[in-house]
């Protein structure tokens, strides 16, 4: 196993961070994003890290870690398609885009797939987002579209 | 029935960024903000009528006026970004067209508040926004209206802070709980209003669109954001339509309208010219309203909504047409509200649960008559013993889906599948109890 510690930038990040709290605990949040930037996942080591850094038990880090849905504490596949499952995107037809979406990337260990709740995009429905990106207003050519690029 | 004041530069290209927000009146209000009080500016909110446009309504100014005068600790203003509710999508629309509007409404309600410090939290999917914002952070630093360089005579900080996927946030003491570190479990609330504690310092909390709208009455004054809305909803809010509607979108309007007349007029009516057979009207914990005569009364306000047996919460409207099946939208609902219940109290966390394992029988068929009573049951028991307002809501929810649509659960249940039910037309005109 690998010790995790911050990159240069991301260490300046963080330095920066710190003048602006009152305390360092703040930055429970703010270090998990710039880990997860970094690896592309949490690890236990990254969570011991970043508990010395912001004066926390490692427990701490972890009870937080766990509670937040866009955290990863394994590695996921390149490609981490979001699906929004909620009430709007269900009203316009959810369930067909999510049916093509898995048809299309089976096969495939380059996709995650995961169903999410409401991503604030309702204005938009269906939507789902690509390594965090939203794409709005999906039909069947708009996701062959988007995913045309990757296979 | 459209008015412009949040959403005023929103059609600007480029509107973003300094240059253009400034060519087109940001930042024109502080100057005369500053040189009032921070009691007469609370003073003027307070008079305004301005209300939380988070989904709670409560008063701006009574809020800012819990803050302290005068203490030895630093004060804290945090804006509340984190928009999760289903249906709502309007703060956005404000941190991707118009960021320096909130930005220059964060500077007179810190002054207000005697804050040099501002935090945003703006939930984690929002990246895109996130950055938008952040550069718009950043531009004013560098023309020195925000930071220690701040040619202005209240300096501010504004640092964003990112969620990361938990619904819980939007409640504010779960926010502040996140901002401090930890898991977002909200907090107990004090018997006496106070202000909140950001690691035991005063802080209030605001929604985004409720910051945004202090420019323009602090500028205006409180007769002009009065001269709009209702009495007692005095103003505008950024209404929001989703689901089954020919035009979605965000519309700022005044408080007061009719709701059927924006679904129609603003709305474009609902897609492939079906009939309208309910709304969601303020975001998905808000009651569900059945599209019969009483709809062609309801206004988008917070007391006519309340008298209808909804609430207008976020303002975000969710239409469903003819065809849709009450009890799987009722399902769809209540998965949410499992996966999001941060898991303190025993009756939310469990009671989540077994309500949606309960509508999830009745859709598989496998369900019988007396389920719904053990679903009521388990709905009262979520309501009123919980620290926040969350298992009410999702009590609120399950009895208004009941109250409108028992026979399409109990058909459910006899026949194991959804059995259409017939939706009457609603004739705008129809509202017989219209204010004389």
């Amino acid at each position: 196993m690998s010790i995790f510690t911050f990159t240069p930038q991301n260490e300046e990040k963080f330095l920066n961070l710190l003048k602006k709290y009152p305390h360092p605990q703040s930055l429970m949040l703010p270090s998990l994003w710039l880990a997860q930037s970094q690896d592309g996942y949490i690890s236990s080591e990254a969570m011991e890290y970043i508990a010395t850094k912001i004066e926390v038990a490692p427990i701490e880090v972890y009870r937080v870690a766990t509670f937040y849905t866009m955290f990863h504490l394994e590695e996921i596949a390149p490609y981490h398609i979001e699906v929004c499952k909620t009430l709007s995107c269900k009203l316009c037809g959810q369930d067909e885009i999510l049916k093509y979406i898995e048809e299309q990337t089976t096969n495939s260990n380059k996709f995650k797939i995961s169903k999410v709740e409401c991503m604030g995009a309702c204005g938009g429905a269906p939507m789902m987002t690509l390594n965090g990106v939203y794409h709005e207003n999906l039909t069947t050519s708009k996701v062959d579209e988007i995913l045309g690029g990757i296979q | 029935m459209i008015v412009k004041i949040v959403s005023k530069k929103f059609d600007i290209p480029n509107a973003h960024t300094l240059d253009v927000a400034k060519q087109n009146g940001a930042y024109s209000a502080l100057d005369s903000a500053l040189s009032k009080t921070p009691e007469e500016i609370i003073e003027i909110i307070t008079e305004s009528g301005l209300r939380g446009k988070g989904g709670g309504g409560a008063p701006a100014g009574k809020k800012w006026s819990l803050m302290p005068k005068k203490s030895d600790r630093p004060h804290y203003l945090i804006v509340n970004g984190d928009e999760s509710e289903p249906g709502t999508y309007k703060d956005r629309q404000i941190l991707q067209y118009d960021p320096h509007l909130l930005i220059e409404g964060m500077i007179i309600s810190a002054y207000a508040m005697n804050a040099n410090e501002a935090y945003i939290y703006v939930r984690g999917e929002y990246k895109f926004f996130i950055d938008r914002f952040q550069s718009a952070v950043d531009e004013a630093y560098e023309a020195n209206i925000l930071g220690e360089n701040s040619t202005l005579s209240h300096k501010l900080n504004i640092t964003i802070h990112r969620g990361a996927g938990a619904y819980i946030c939007g409640e504010k003491t779960a926010l502040i709980e996140s901002l401090e570190g930890k898991r977002g479990h909200p907090r107990l609330k004090p018997k006496k209003p106070e202000p909140e504690y950001f690691f035991g310092n005063p802080a209030t909390v605001n929604n985004v669109e409720t910051i945004a709208t202090v420019p323009f009455i602090v500028e205006n004054g409180a007769d002009a954001y009065r001269q709009y809305g209702t009495e007692k909803s005095p103003g505008t809010m950024l209404f929001a339509l989703s689901g089954q509607i020919n035009n979605p979108g965000v519309y700022e309007m005044a408080y007061g309208a009719s709701l059927v007349e924006f679904i129609n007029e603003i709305g474009g009516g609902v897609k492939n010219g079906k009939k309208l057979k309910a709304v969601i009207p303020g975001g998905a914990s808000t009651p569900v309203l059945k599209a019969d005569e009483d709809l062609a009364c309801v206004m988008l306000d917070y007391e006519s909504m309340r008298s209808a047996g909804s609430s207008l919460g976020t303002g975000g409207a969710i239409i469903m047409d003819e065809d849709t099946d009450m009890v799987e939208a009722l399902k769809n609902l209540l998965e949410f509200y499992h996966h999001e219940s941060c898991g303190q109290c025993t009756p939310c966390r469990e009671g989540s649960g077994w309500v949606d394992n309960i509508v999830g029988a009745i859709l598989d068929g496998v369900a019988q008559e007396k389920d719904l009573d053990t679903l009521l049951d388990v709905a009262k028991t979520m309501n009123g013993k919980t620290i926040c307002v969350f298992a009410p809501a999702v009590s609120g929810v399950i009895e208004g889906f009941l109250k409108n649509f028992r026979e399409e659960f109990e058909n459910y249940i006899s026949e194991g599948r959804f059995v259409k039910s017939p939706v009457e037309a609603i004739a705008e005109a129809s509202c017989q109890t219209s204010l004389e």
